[in-house]
């Protein structure tokens, strides 16, 4: 995380005020200004300081939002895909075990094309159990038609969770931020809280109780493949409003004159910036590519990479990471490293020595950094 | 973004004459029905108007006999389609 704090903000930072929060704490800051009608949410560790922030505010008069209580994280999707037709602004978040059991209606989300946001505190599902950071969990979001945001930083949490609601409601598709599990979730930074006015809510559509139509029906035909053509359309064109407004798809550090370059995603990122300094005063000409959206995935940066490019993944798919396929798709071949499963989070050194590797070509094809 | 796969607006038979799956008939004794709607209100298939009495539209009736089960006069019997 050391080296995180330089990441800009998005906006001006004009209105604020500098507090020291946690990611966790930073996406419930940014919630509050969004002002959702609706949130509903189930505990799971390491997302619940969220959810208990926000519900918090909402017992204390600080939000007037609706905070449904629900018997799992299957009800909670369920409960803001209602709200959400209905026209609420509304929020959810959750973890691991909490995705895999919410994860039938996310289909539901994206399918149906409504504004929603949900923060995910990326951990890893087990078995064997673990409660620590991975992006195993964020990793399986990824063909559902959500876009998908991972944060580097508590500042870049609370701009994200901000923009999600705007992007989420221009496009109309549900938006997941991501920060890495404890590594974020529970490390406090400085963050600039940025006062600022939320546009009131937008959306394709509303389903009002007056109204007699029925939604998702049976789709049979053509009619299920045109609007699953849609959104996977949808979601390729957000790129461009992502680049315009939203801080774009990618962060480049470093690149711009290099010869090798390092794919990152999330808080890893900075310490990956860390160790390319160091291999920087050692005159190596190297970059890092931070991915700060992998849906819609920035292809077009990624075919502007050097030739030598490492993937650092932190899920993989086979051997491979699962970033590494997804940069080899855009026709980059790639060395790989699956880091920091499970927690186990390599430091600047080890990361360094890895880097070092890559650059003396000793580097294999996929290395686990166990 | 075409919005039109997402809807549907319900009309009578856009699935067509759903009766012809049916393999029992409820036939109303209308000297026992009292008019009460207990069978307007379970009917799942919203094919029963009460006016007086129980009158079943048999173009989109399935048959399934909740009907029967929910009468509280027992005016409604299960008759073996031909």
């Amino acid at each position: 995380m050391s080296g995180s704090m330089h990441a800009e903000s998005d906006c001006d930072g004009t209105r604020g005020m500098r507090k020291l929060l946690t990611s966790n704490e930073a996406v419930a800051e940014a919630v509050k200004l969004a002002k959702p009608d609706v949130i509903a949410a189930y505990p799971i560790t390491p997302q619940s300081p969220i959810v208990e922030k926000l519900s918090e505010m909402v017992e204390n008069g600080e939000l007037d939002s609706r905070f449904v209580r629900v018997e799992s994280e299957h009800s909670a999707m369920g409960v803001v895909i209602g709200a959400a037709t209905a026209g609420a602004r509304v929020f959810t978040a959750t973890s691991s075990h909490g995705l895999a059991y919410m994860y039938e209606m996310c289909w539901w989300a994206a399918g149906s094309r409504l504004p929603i946001v949900m923060a995910l505190a990326a951990r890893s599902i087990g078995a064997p159990w673990n409660i620590h950071g991975d992006h195993l969990d964020l990793i399986t979001l990824r063909d559902l038609g959500w876009i998908i945001s991972v944060a580097e930083n508590a500042q870049e949490a609370f701009d994200m969770t901000l923009n999600a609601f705007l992007l989420s409601e221009e496009v109309n598709i549900p938006v997941a931020v991501a920060i890495d599990g404890f590594t974020m979730s529970h490390t406090a930074e400085v963050v600039n809280v940025r006062q600022v006015d939320i546009p009131l809510r937008k959306q394709a559509y509303r389903i009002l109780p007056e109204m007699e139509v029925a939604l998702n029906a049976v789709a049979f035909g053509d009619a299920r493949m045109l609007a699953r053509y849609d959104l996977a359309k949808d979601l390729e064109e957000s790129a461009s409003s992502i680049e315009e407004k939203y801080g774009g798809l990618v962060e480049r550090y470093r690149l711009e004159d290099a010869e090798y370059a390092v794919v990152v995603t999330g808080g890893l990122s900075g310490d990956v910036k860390d160790a390319v300094d160091m291999l920087r005063k050692e005159g190596v000409k190297i970059g890092v590519m931070r991915l700060r959206f992998i849906r819609p995935f920035p292809r077009k940066a990624v075919k502007e990479l050097p030739s030598q490019v490492l993937v650092v993944d932190r899920a993989n798919t086979d051997l491979r990471g699962v970033l590494s396929v997804e940069v080899a798709a855009c026709g980059v071949e790639n060395k790989n490293v699956v880091a920091g499963i499970g927690g186990k989070y390599p430091t600047v050194d080890e990361l360094y020595s890895c880097l070092k590797r890559f650059v003396d070509g000793k580097l294999s094809d996929v290395e686990w950094l166990i | 973004m075409r919005l039109d796969p997402l809807f549907s607006k319900a009309t009578a038979g856009s699935a067509g004459e759903t009766g012809s799956w049916r393999n029992f008939r409820p036939v109303v004794d209308l000297k026992k029905c009292s008019g009460c709607k207990e069978c307007f209100y379970y009917c799942p298939e919203g094919v029963i108007e009460v006016k007086g009495v129980a009158r079943i539209d048999y173009r989109f009736c399935k048959g399934c006999g909740v009907c029967r089960e929910v009468c509280m006069q027992k005016a409604i019997v299960m008759v073996q389609e031909e």
